[in-house]
């Protein structure tokens, strides 16, 4: 097991953690721990969202890059991670 | 002249010039010649009388419209003036004159008018070209005559002319006829005609024009659109620079080529291993915000809690236990020792070990960050026990580690993520007993990186890093008598104190204090191997840590398993400590704070942390809390966050816990007026002397007190 699969695992393991998803810049998922129907939504809409922001950040000054988004909802927090090819959310619930 | 289709007419006006021009040059230039032969049929030009008769009487012609003019109208003068001018001629010439540089007008006008130019091919008969002319012709008529007599004596036939003239040629070559103008006349020969030519032109076939062309299959169209944007550009210019970069590299250095090839290789190799790891550094740290998520009272009390309490307690303070550290291999391993990075404020390393003789086992390094609580950055796993590390000044991912079988090790946390990167052997002069303490010194004059190892078998070691391998020599040896004690069987043996901790003057750079098992304190150099500076008892039982004061330089601290901790002062010559605080417990550690010359922490094997500024109280500790669950808990170490007020804390079971110091626990000078524009490294100096001017001042309040008890 690699160091990120043990990472992962740990935050999976992590209290409030309802999920975590990592998927292509398409918003194909690759890894998830949510089950197909939820996994495929939040791909679609997150990948969107990431992408919206990233233009919005480097549109203000091009030498700029989104590292990170946070969502924080009445129910979750949604953790966005765009890497180079790849994102990685993870949905946490802090209250639990 | 018609250009096709019409051959004959050309060949007629052919005909008639040349028959014509011949005609006419006879007539004007033989003047001896007869006017009329039967084939001149041009001469009528000529108009002499004998065409009269063909010609009409002359008649006047009158024009029908012409005007009827009456006598008188006839009779009447006009007048009229001719000059010489021509009408025409412009009147406003103008030339550029070079001499003026100007354009001037040129008053003369050329007035000739020439209406008819012909010119003629008459000669006057006296001049000499035509005298010349005649000379030439006489001859010619000569010889004609000549050859008409001999056609006369034959008879004359059609095609006999030739034969004719050839005869008439021989006599004259014979010398027959004795004509001496004749003779002359044949080598001066007839003038050939030269306007006796034919033209001719004959046109070729026009080759027909033809047209060919073809048409190619269009190629295939796609329609493309996209929406581009500031950054896109941008992104897309970069690239091409850093492309433009490489390219200027590989110009300079050629022999790269096959690193880079290799390097492509590599990355293929990396793209297609598991994808998954390319989200290692976004993993890591949605790690730390779930964390941060779960633990957020705890950040928030990190930032921002302050106790209120302390306001209206009188001088006295708390400790606000923050995270807590865990890890499931570091259970029931003891915490041994404590350090924090130098560079990264959040960071601290944590060694694992066992202080018990009789239960020892495996060693544990954790790294450990504020930021994730729940797990270490790095975890290494050691064969033995380890009893002490440090981290590095300026490299701060490099930690010297003491093990409890007598080794010393370097682990790298960025380049070896399994093992130590250096470890000393018994070939190379590792200890006989634990290494209780280590700690990292400047770079020797070689720059190679060395630590110093303080161990119970009484040696204290240098080590430095040399290529692969750890260089060791012993700096001193911890002798307890000056007399070596003998054996039994009469050998000699330097009996030698077991070194427990040492620390190195903040300022001067050779000296060093050594605490040791016997209660020994040794005041060392590095200059001298063989003698100390200094040694006296300074405690009954075993020393377990010494400690510089972090500003003054001549207090330095003890602590003690015989449950004091005692602060000395170097000045002192009658070996007194200064102050002493019995705390009731094994004094596991204490540590000066970094923001104050009079505040220090020690823990203790009752489970408790005592924090005492002895600027505010002298005798009690301001803060003397219970930090463990249970009571049973010891407490080993303890250490001070060079920047934030917290603490860290490890105990016997090897859990660390955070503790944060309240607002009494750590008061600071006030900024004075003035102060803010002050430089940094100023503001530093200022803050140093106040500190120490601090601490004198107790210092001297305790002599005076000293002074006043014997009398």
């Amino acid at each position: 097991m690699t160091e990120v699969e043990e990472t992962m695992k740990r935050i999976q393991g992590h209290k409030g953690v309802i999920g975590i998803i990592v998927a292509n810049t398409e918003g194909i998922p690759i890894r998830t721990t949510l089950d197909n129907a939820t996994t495929v939504q939040y791909c679609g809409l997150l990948n969107r969202v990431a992408d919206n922001a990233r233009i919005c950040i480097r549109d203000i000054d091009p030498t700029n890059e989104l590292t990170f988004i946070r969502i924080r909802s009445r129910h979750h927090e949604i953790m966005i991670a765009p890497e180079k090819d790849y994102m990685l959310a993870v949905i946490q619930d802090p209250v639990a | 002249m018609p250009a096709k289709g019409n051959p004959k007419g050309r060949a007629t006006s052919d005909a008639a010039s040349s028959t014509g021009r011949p005609a006419r040059s006879k007539r004007f230039s033989v003047a001896g010649r007869p006017l009329f032969t039967k084939d001149d049929d041009n001469a009528t030009e000529m108009g002499d009388g004998h065409d009269d008769d063909w010609t009409q009487p002359k008649s006047l012609v009158k024009p029908d419209d012409q005007l009827q003019l009456t006598e008188a109208e006839l009779k009447e003068e006009f007048t009229r003036i001719l000059t010489a001018n021509n009408p025409h001629a412009p009147q406003n010439i103008v030339r550029y004159n070079f001499k003026d540089c100007q354009f001037k007008q040129i008053s003369s006008v050329d007035q000739l008018a020439i209406h008819f130019a012909l010119d003629g091919n008459m000669i006057h008969k006296e001049s000499d070209e035509a005298r010349r002319q005649m000379a030439r012709g006489a001859q010619a008529d000569a010889n004609e005559q000549a050859s008409e007599k001999a056609e006369g004596e034959k008879p004359a036939d059609e095609d006999g002319e030739k034969e004719g003239e050839k005869e008439a040629d021989v006599p004259e070559d014979g010398g027959v006829t004795p004509a001496p103008g004749a003779s002359a006349g044949g080598s001066d020969k007839k003038l050939t005609n030269q306007f006796n030519y034919s033209e001719r032109a004959s046109q070729t076939y026009n080759n027909p024009h033809r047209e060919r062309g073809c048409a190619t299959e269009p190629p295939p169209r796609a329609t493309f659109a996209g929406s581009i944007t500031q950054w896109e550009i941008y992104d897309a210019y970069q690239e091409d620079f850093e492309k433009q970069e490489k390219n200027k590299d590989k110009k300079v250095v050629a022999g790269r080529k096959d690193e880079e090839s290799k390097r492509k290789k590599l990355t293929v190799v990396d793209n297609q291993s598991d994808d998954i790891t390319r989200v290692a550094t976004a993993a890591k740290i949605v790690e730390r915000m779930v964390n941060q998520n779960t633990f957020e009272d705890v950040a928030l009390d990190f930032k921002y809690y302050e106790d209120q309490s302390d306001e209206y307690r009188d001088q006295e303070g708390t400790l606000l236990p923050l995270w807590k550290f865990s890890h499931e291999k570091a259970k029931k391993l003891a915490v041994t020792s404590l350090c924090w990075s130098p560079k990264f404020m959040d960071f601290f390393v944590v060694g694992h070990g066992s202080y018990d003789f009789l239960k020892q086992n495996q060693g544990l390094i954790q790294f450990c960050s504020l930021k994730n609580p729940s797990y270490p950055e790095y975890i290494f796993q050691t064969d033995s026990g380890v009893m002490s590390l440090d981290f590095h000044a300026e490299q701060p991912y490099l930690v010297c580690v003491g093990f409890y079988d007598g080794s010393v090790g370097v682990f790298n946390v960025v380049e070896n993520k399994t093992g130590p990167i250096f470890m000393s052997t018994a070939k190379t002069g590792k200890h006989t007993d634990p290494v209780w303490q280590v700690r990292w010194q400047k770079e020797d004059l070689d720059y190679n990186l060395n630590f110093y190892s303080v161990s119970t078998d009484g040696r204290v070691s240098s080590w430095t890093l040399i290529k692969n391998e750890l260089h060791h020599y012993d700096v001193i040896r911890l002798q307890l008598d000056d007399v070596p004690a003998e054996g039994p069987d009469g050998t000699v043996i330097d009996t030698l104190g077991g070194g427990t901790a040492f620390d190195f003057h903040k300022e001067k750079d050779y000296l060093f204090l050594v605490g040791t098992e016997e209660g020994m304190i040794y005041v060392c150099s590095k200059a001298y191997s063989s003698t100390f500076l200094d040694k006296f008892a300074a405690h009954h039982m075993a020393v377990y840590r010494v400690a510089w004061n972090t500003f003054h330089p001549q207090i330095y601290m003890t602590c003690s398993a015989d449950w004091t901790v005692k602060i000395w002062d170097r000045t002192n010559s009658k070996k007194e400590p200064v102050f002493t605080f019995d705390l009731n417990s094994a004094v596991g550690d204490v540590a000066w704070a970094p923001y104050s010359s009079t505040v220090f922490a020690a823990v203790t094997a009752d489970g408790k942390c005592h924090v005492f500024d002895l600027n505010v109280n002298k005798y009690e500790p301001i803060c003397d809390q219970l930090v463990t669950p249970k009571k049973k808990t010891k407490l080993t170490h303890i250490a001070f966050n060079p920047k934030y007020p917290v603490i860290v804390v490890g105990d016997d079971r090897g859990y660390v816990t955070s503790l944060k110091l309240s607002p009494n626990l750590r008061k600071m000078p006030k900024e004075k007026k003035g102060q803010e524009q002050m430089k940094p490294a100023e503001k530093e100096a200022q803050r140093r002397e106040f500190e120490i001017a601090k601490m004198d001042k107790l210092l001297a309040m305790v002599r005076q007190q000293d002074k006043n008890q014997p009398t």
